[in-house]
């Protein structure tokens, strides 16, 4: 197991950056999400841990050592690729054994000489993490005999026989059906628990970062948003883009302006109330940003903002308001069927912990 | 006892009780035989233009030449008797079994020509399309120079390689061309020259085909250079070598003027293939006819060989 560390590091092609000036450390036995739109870059940093990409600048150490010019057959980690890249003219089990073929191991313990592992101890290696995965039905059966998920769980298992210092994984799930993906990723969250090897996770799924990581690095245009937890990243987004990105649907961004008493935020149709931890960094009179997920604004007679109503989504359990505060657009989030009907208006309210401020020049979050 | 089978239908017409897909493929095959007329007097229709091809220009030379070879040269041939198959006896079996005459000396000479231009050809073509498929800058011109070769007609080749290795003129000063132990080999330079670039062409499709994931996995796998080459790449493009294989064994029994051009066939016909025996018989259409027959299932039997010894070891689905 080891530590990943990005060090200032930077992936250009020609004149396109397509990850810059990434510092970003994941720590020995993280699962570590990489999160943001495509495009965005994380599948080139993951690429880059696996020495599949060079690194035009900076430095990267998995553990302490710099590896930008170690081989990728000499960094010990093993990926997950989104297509699985299982070897279509092997077996399952050749499959999972391949890197046990090749590569040499400290077989009698830490610190012991490399050797190449004997049949037996590839045969034990192999029948675990087919036990482990369920895999044992088809270990005889070719990839193109297997279905998407037992393809996905044949990937993995060639991830993980060799024990390697980490797992790097490229939207694994991606092609998998909705039902599979929900079963595999809380699968996943248990190998992890069970290896405990340090885990990179590239997604574009929110739902997918926020259920299994342990730190989410939201990217967009080659550069590190934020890091943090899900629940970090979700209760206190670092700028607008991540309040937007987080979230289904994403977070309401509206210009507004402090309110003369300094203790609210006025928006065209009403006020909202001022978080009391937020009234310091902030003037009277001066333009934000605020912030409010849909879930967070509540349809109170009582509410301090009014909104026209433009349509109501009813999604079953829970329905989507779509609204305008003046002439801005906003999303509420109701439990249950919403009488409101288009033309109509309503009446907000929400909680002043749930207002988030940012700034309208730096898109930051204020403080 | 119930009379299960009104009450499980899908049973009702396999006794052995065979698992269903098994049961459904028999079924299918029962249900294939019985053709509808009308779709076979349509299949015949639509097949009707390529077989009057095939009939004209393959199936009816064929059989003339059958024919031709049962009639024996006389005079040089100024006149021509039937002799029935004693002609075919005489310069086929008998050639084989006594291991002398044109035919088995043509033989043998072929089957080195094939020897000394298919593995050579097939290996540098294979190299040289794994080396040339990256992405680098100006690799595309690298690409174009090895498949040139391709482009070039056999007997520029030959002239060129002519040329090359001819004792007086040549640029290079070996005596290949004159010597009985080299001459084949001379014979054979510019065919494996062309199956080189021919080779590469479809190799380096082939490697297109190759999924960019599956080779990263396996470097991260921990396969070398030498490995990932011999363990992924080469079963991946396996049916793209079989087929290579096969038509450029098919190519090398059928090299004529590469022959011609560099050694003529000597010197004392130690260059002579199968096919050159054949075009020295010009003046006796009879025996020509023979030795083509026998070369034809000579390269039958070698093709139907290749699929049968080859093809379990090819990987077809990707």
């Amino acid at each position: 197991m080891a530590s990943v560390t990005f060090e200032g590091v930077s992936k250009r092609y020609g004149e396109v950056t397509a990850v810059d000036h990434l510092d970003l450390a994941i720590t020995d036995g993280e699962f570590m999400v990489l999160l943001g739109p495509s495009g965005c870059g994380k599948t080139t940093a993951l690429r880059m841990i696996a020495g599949l990409e060079d690194i035009s600048d900076g430095k990267l150490l998995l553990g302490d050592e710099v590896v930008n010019d170690v081989d990728p057959s000499r960094r010990d980690i093993s990926m997950v690729f989104q297509s699985y890249a299982l070897y279509p003219h092997m077996t399952v089990q050749r499959n999972i054994e391949s890197p046990l073929l090749v590569r040499k191991y400290e077989a009698d313990g830490p610190g012991t000489p490399l050797r190449k592992l004997t049949s037996a101890e590839r045969g034990e290696r192999v029948a675990e993490a087919a036990r482990v995965l369920d895999l044992e039905p088809y270990l005889k059966r070719k990839p193109a005999a297997l279905s998407g998920g037992q393809r996905q769980r044949v990937a993995l298992a060639r991830a993980f026989v060799g024990r390697p210092k980490a797992f790097l994984m490229d939207e694994p799930l991606s092609n998998l059906d909705a039902k599979l993906r929900a079963q595999t990723r809380i699968e996943l969250v248990d190998l992890h628990k069970r290896v405990g090897t340090t885990i990179v996770y590239v997604t574009h799924d929110q739902v997918e970062a926020m259920t299994m990581a342990t730190r989410v690095a939201v990217m967009s245009t080659g550069k590190l948003q934020q890091v943090g937890t899900p629940q970090a990243v979700y209760n206190q987004p670092a700028n607008t883009f991540v309040a937007q990105f987080i979230g289904t649907p994403p977070m309401n961004c509206l210009s507004a302006t402090i309110a003369a008493d300094g203790a609210s935020i006025s928006l065209a149709d009403g006020n909202l109330p001022l978080p009391a931890d937020l009234q310091t960094p902030v003037t009277p009179g001066q333009a934000v940003i605020v912030g409010v997920r849909p879930e967070h604004l509540e349809v109170d007679p009582a509410g301090s903002v009014e909104v026209q109503v433009r349509a109501v989504e009813w999604l079953g359990h829970e329905c989507l308001i779509s609204a305008n505060a003046g002439d801005q657009p906003l999303i509420v989030r109701q439990v249950g069927m919403a009488l409101d009907e288009a033309g109509s208006s309503l009446r907000l309210s929400a909680a002043p912990g749930d207002v988030h401020l940012f700034d309208p020049e730096t898109t930051v979050r204020i403080p | 006892m119930t009379d299960t089978s009104s009450r499980l239908p899908a049973t009702a017409g396999n006794p052995a009780g065979d698992p269903p897909g098994l049961e459904s493929s028999k079924a299918e095959k029962g249900r294939r035989k019985k053709y509808d007329p009308r779709e076979v007097g349509l299949a015949f229709l639509f097949l009707a233009p390529s077989l009057a091809v095939f009939v004209t220009f393959f199936y009816l030379p064929f059989f003339k030449l059958i024919g031709w070879g049962t009639y024996q040269s006389e005079r040089n041939g100024a006149s021509y008797k039937s002799v029935g198959t004693k002609q075919y006896k005489h310069l086929l079996v008998d050639s084989v079994v006594h291991r002398q005459g044109d035919f088995w000396s043509g033989l043998v000479h072929s089957f080195q020509f094939v020897l000394l231009t298919v593995p050579a050809g097939l290996v540098l073509g294979l190299l040289l399309a794994v080396a040339a498929h990256r992405r680098l800058k100006g690799i595309r011109l690298f690409q174009a120079i090895f498949s040139s070769t391709l482009a070039t007609s056999v007997a520029v080749a030959s002239v060129i390689f002519f040329f090359l290795f001819n004792p007086s003129v040549g640029l290079v000063h070996v005596t290949w061309v004159e010597d009985k132990r080299w001459s084949l080999f001379a014979a054979a330079l510019p065919s494996i020259w062309q199956n080189l670039g021919l080779a590469f062409v479809i190799v380096l499709a082939g490697l297109q085909a190759v999924p960019d994931e599956v080779l990263e996995a396996s470097r991260l796998d921990g396969y070398g250079p030498i490995r990932r080459l011999t363990r992924i790449i080469i079963p991946l493009i396996s049916p793209v070598l079989l087929f290579l294989t096969v038509i450029l064994v098919v190519f090398g029994f059928q090299a004529f003027a590469q022959i011609d051009v560099v050694t003529g066939g000597g010197p004392a016909g130690s260059s002579e293939t199968l096919v050159f025996k054949i075009f020295r018989l010009n003046q006796d259409y009879g025996a020509g006819a023979v030795l083509s027959i026998g070369l034809f299932f000579v390269t039958l039997i070698v093709t139907a060989l290749q699929f049968g010894l080859l093809d379990r070891r090819v990987h077809y689905d990707n």
